[in-house]
């Protein structure tokens, strides 16, 4: 069973990981990546939006490919919407597999998919302004890989 | 419904449009160069720009026809994550 939530309430990584862990003692590794909000170069807050028919049912589908491709005994997948501060998490995703090579793999594809062809537009708070962020060309490069 | 940054290009997140159905893309566009700006236009029309009906993408969005009661949403370019 895959879990995938869009949240538009901050969430703790930490506890999501730990019941994550709990609820796969039969996983002999889990890989995880957590992504936040960068402190620095001026950023006050960020904004992520989405669109309600799109999104999740697309995180959901990104779920089912991934557990096509690997064998994982689960899959956490949570992504954040709305106003962000700096150090405060966006996406957490999480494999569990009988061996790590599984685990790592399935949650560096989610983790691109997710960067690249995932349904939510962002924009940065700067100086008081409001600025949209366009798709970096890494992006593109990084999904590539899986082809 | 528009999305990302044309929700600011359009200076509103959605539009009723008040035209009876069915409507092909010609008069999406026409609709839209009455109710909004050029540059929205403009982008709409650009290939890096998707649609979607009622939560489904279109394929080929010059080729769309709208119902009554259809949810046109205008998407651009993801940048997620």
């Amino acid at each position: 069973m895959s879990d995938v939530r869009l949240l538009t309430a901050p969430f703790d990584p930490a506890a999501e990981l730990s019941a994550f862990t709990a609820a796969h003692p039969q996983a002999g590794g889990i890989v995880s990546f957590l992504g936040q909000v960068r402190e620095g170069g001026g950023c006050e807050a960020l904004e992520l939006r989405h669109y309600e028919p799109l999104t999740l049912p697309a995180m959901r589908d990104l779920a089912a490919r991934v557990r096509d491709r690997w064998t994982l005994g689960g899959l956490l997948v949570i992504h954040r919407s709305g106003v962000m501060l700096p150090a405060e998490p966006i996406v957490l995703v999480a494999a569990a597999a009988r061996h790590r090579r599984d685990a790592f793999a399935a949650a560096d594809f989610a983790m691109d998919h997710l960067k690249s062809e995932s349904w939510f537009w962002k924009r940065e708070k700067q100086g008081g302004e409001w600025r949209w962020i366009e798709p970096r060309e890494q992006d593109f490069e990084d999904i590539a890989r899986w082809a | 419904m528009f999305l990302g940054r044309l929700e600011e290009m359009a200076g509103r997140p959605f539009q009723d449009i008040a035209a009876s159905a069915p409507l092909d893309w010609t008069d999406v566009i026409g609709w839209l160069g009455d109710c909004c700006s050029t540059a929205l236009l403009d982008a709409v029309r650009g290939e890096k720009v998707r649609v979607a009906i009622n939560g489904a993408l279109v394929a080929d969005k010059e080729g769309l026809i709208l119902s009554d009661g259809d949810e046109l949403a205008f998407l651009p370019p993801v940048s997620g994550g």
